[in-house]
């Protein structure tokens, strides 16, 4: 893959085999993430999405390839240097995955309060700003993650991604589970966070309109592999029988027809 | 750390602070310790300009920390600037200058109201927990009354699937365990009834003692501990994932469908539980008395039929199902007690395993009791 005036490649993964047992579930994956932009990741469901996302963060063995991020293998580094390279990504796993029986507070300063040693009063002070960049309040800092709708506990999840102001963000379908206006703020939100922040975004998603309005570049998975990278309207001209299926099926064409004005924010 | 991120100079009237480095998440600690001495040692400064221009890096950190500087002067009536910021910068702290963030401390109530609040939850607890259990039963009850009515409904799969779980697979583990019980027993017995020529009453104690109360508290503690406690997880983690709402929207009982299978498993498992802790027990107790105690195996059995009768046996078998019944019901209410979090599930589970045993015991007293005023 070449790098093509995209700028210094974040994640690299190459030649990557997961399976289990005797199912392969990624065979020979080829990826490149660059610095900035946001990858919409998509394939069908049980295609291995998250198990790629998973894998590149470590928390899945592979069979063969190599991942790098930031030029670092995170799993053949020591630990101080996997370490650091954990600090500087972020991850919103699918079902958020908040520590149940901690607040809200603590779940968004978990994180900084094992890595900086700040004053109390700066935590909570930087706990309600990031609470306040995800569109939220400081109501809810005292609540149960059990407390939450599925959209906050989306939005808190993320502000906990974005706690130790990382470089890379992971998200796993991060509107999946949102009504469409929901979906929408949300999608906007990344976007305007990814600006402000410089973030580099890889999400895996389904959704559509996420792809039209937020992603600068998609990566398409099938059959095992990266069948194909580029932008939306590459995806588009491709005649690729999986790509036609999946940006010309009925679904798409409504996205395709009323795409969300690209610099909405929102709350 | 070496670095400096802030200096401070005053010229005029003015003061001037000049941002260094990186102003990032690592070095948080270090700017917040600089900005606050800065703006103490200048208290009096009436304008204060404020030069980003040399800031390599910031994140919403620093941004942060730039910003509650910047409102503590202006709460001042100081007149605050910030020159040269980065044009790469200007997003974030516009995004952070719209943040309404005061410190909202976590709520924490007084000591001695803590304290009285806490004696006066875990009584209502208590209280709550008589209730619970009650309405188990009932429910419990109520369900097996609608199956006596439709006996289609019940859930036979089920019921063989906990059964496998808490008596079959339990087997090994509880013959291991009373068969090491009985030979202490048998052992302890010898040991001191040698002192007076009487080792042969040894039978008489261990076949009585394991017969009556050893066998059957043993196993219904064992069940608590193994299966008690998986009733809890399961039902606790189901409730946690919604599992359980979700078969009330479908038109099921969720007592019917969980708890009925379960407690009616244990009701049957106990008992034939109890009867091969019993055998195995006599058997330990047996062999002990054989080796270390020189008592044949044909004078332990014939000593045996005198010792105990069929009375001895059933009373350690009535108690049984009892038993089980109390495990199963505790273990189901903690289950169905268990809120969102995972410590809560861990709380319950305790709790269902602590007071179960503690329940176990209480009941054999009372059945002890019962049996002594029949003369059984
Ligand atoms: N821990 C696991 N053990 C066995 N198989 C798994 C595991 N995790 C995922 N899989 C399998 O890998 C495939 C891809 O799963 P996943 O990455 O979760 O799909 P999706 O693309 O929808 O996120 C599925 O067939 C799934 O059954
Ligand atoms: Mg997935």
């Amino acid at each position: 893959m070449a790098t093509d005036g995209h700028g210094e490649v974040v994640i690299a993964v190459r030649g990557l085999t997961v399976g289990f047992g005797d199912h392969i579930v990624l065979d020979a994956v080829d990826l490149d993430v660059y610095r900035g932009e946001v990858l919409g990741f998509v394939g069908g469901s049980g295609a291995g999405k998250s198990v790629l996302l998973r894998t590149i963060i470590g928390l899945l063995p592979r069979r063969a390839g190599t991942v790098r991020v930031f030029g670092v293998d995170p799993v053949a580094a020591d630990q101080a240097t996997r370490r650091a390279v954990e600090r500087r990504w972020g991850v919103l796993f699918q079902q958020g995955a908040l520590f149940s029986s901690l607040t809200v507070r603590e779940n968004l300063q978990f994180p900084v309060r094992e890595n900086l040693r700040l004053s109390p009063r700066l935590m909570d002070e930087l706990a309600v700003a990031k609470l306040q960049m995800v569109g939220l309040d400081a109501s809810v800092l005292d609540k149960f993650p059990s407390e939450l709708s599925g959209g906050m506990t989306k939005r808190v999840a993320l502000a906990r991604a974005l706690a130790l102001d990382p470089e890379i963000v992971f998200l796993d379908e991060p509107t999946s589970g949102l009504d469409p206006i929901g979906a929408a703020d949300f999608d906007a939100l990344i976007a305007t966070l990814q600006r402000t922040l410089g973030l580099t975004v890889f999400m895996v998603t389904h959704d559509l309109d996420s792809l039209y309005t937020v992603c600068d570049r998609i990566a398409v998975l099938a059959d095992r592999k990266v069948i194909a990278t580029g932008t939306m309207a590459s995806m588009l001209a491709s005649d690729h029988p999986w790509l036609r299926a999946y940006f010309h099926g009925k679904r798409s064409r409504a996205a395709a027809s009323a795409p969300a004005p690209p610099t909405v924010v929102q709350e | 750390m070496a670095e400096v991120l802030l200096t401070a100079a005053v010229q005029g009237a003015e003061l001037r602070l000049a941002g260094a480095g990186a102003w990032v998440a690592h070095n948080a600690r270090q700017l917040e310790a600089e900005i606050e001495e800065a703006a103490r040692r200048y208290r009096a400064a009436g304008r204060v300009a404020i030069d980003m221009g040399r800031v390599e890096r910031l994140d919403t950190f620093g941004a942060w920390l730039l910003e509650r500087l910047v409102r503590g002067l202006a709460a001042r009536g100081a007149a605050a600037e910030i020159v040269g910021l980065k044009e790469e910068h200007r997003a974030l702290i516009e995004v952070v200058h719209a943040v309404s963030a005061e410190r909202v401390r976590a709520p924490r109530g007084g000591r001695l109201a803590e304290a009285l609040a806490a004696i006066g939850a875990s009584i209502a607890a208590v209280g709550g927990y008589v209730g619970n259990f009650v309405a188990m039963l009932g429910a419990f009850m109520a369900a097996l009354a609608r199956l006596a009515v439709h006996p289609r409904a019940f859930r036979f799969t089920a019921t063989v699937h906990q059964l496998d779980n808490v008596a079959w697979r339990a087997v090994p583990i509880i013959l291991l365990i009373t068969f090491l019980i009985g030979c202490i027993v048998a052992q302890q017995g010898i040991f001191h009834f040698r002192k007076f020529g009487a080792e042969i009453y040894v039978v008489d104690m261990v076949g009585i003692l394991v017969l009556r109360e050893i066998g059957v508290l043993i196993v219904s503690i064992m069940v608590a501990g193994r299966s008690g406690s998986a009733y809890t997880a399961e039902l606790g983690t189901m409730k946690m994932r919604e599992e359980i709402d979700a078969l009330r929207t479908m038109g099921f009982e969720p007592i019917e469908v969980l708890v009925v299978p379960r407690i009616v498993a244990l009701v049957i498992g106990v008992p034939i539980l109890t009867f091969l802790g019993s055998m195995a027990a006599l058997y330990g107790g047996g062999l002990v008395a054989w080796l270390y105690g020189g008592i044949a195996p044909d004078i332990f059995l014939s000593r045996l039929r005198e010792a105990i009768t069929l009375e001895t046996f059933e009373v350690g078998m009535i108690k049984a199902p009892f038993m089980a019944l109390v495990i199963g019901v505790v273990a189901c209410v903690a289950g169905l007690n268990v809120k969102g979090s995972a410590e809560s599930l861990g709380l319950q589970t305790t709790a269902s395993v602590v007071e179960s045993i503690f329940l176990v015991i209480v009941l054999d007293g009372l059945f002890a009791i019962f049996f002594a005023s029949i003369g059984m």
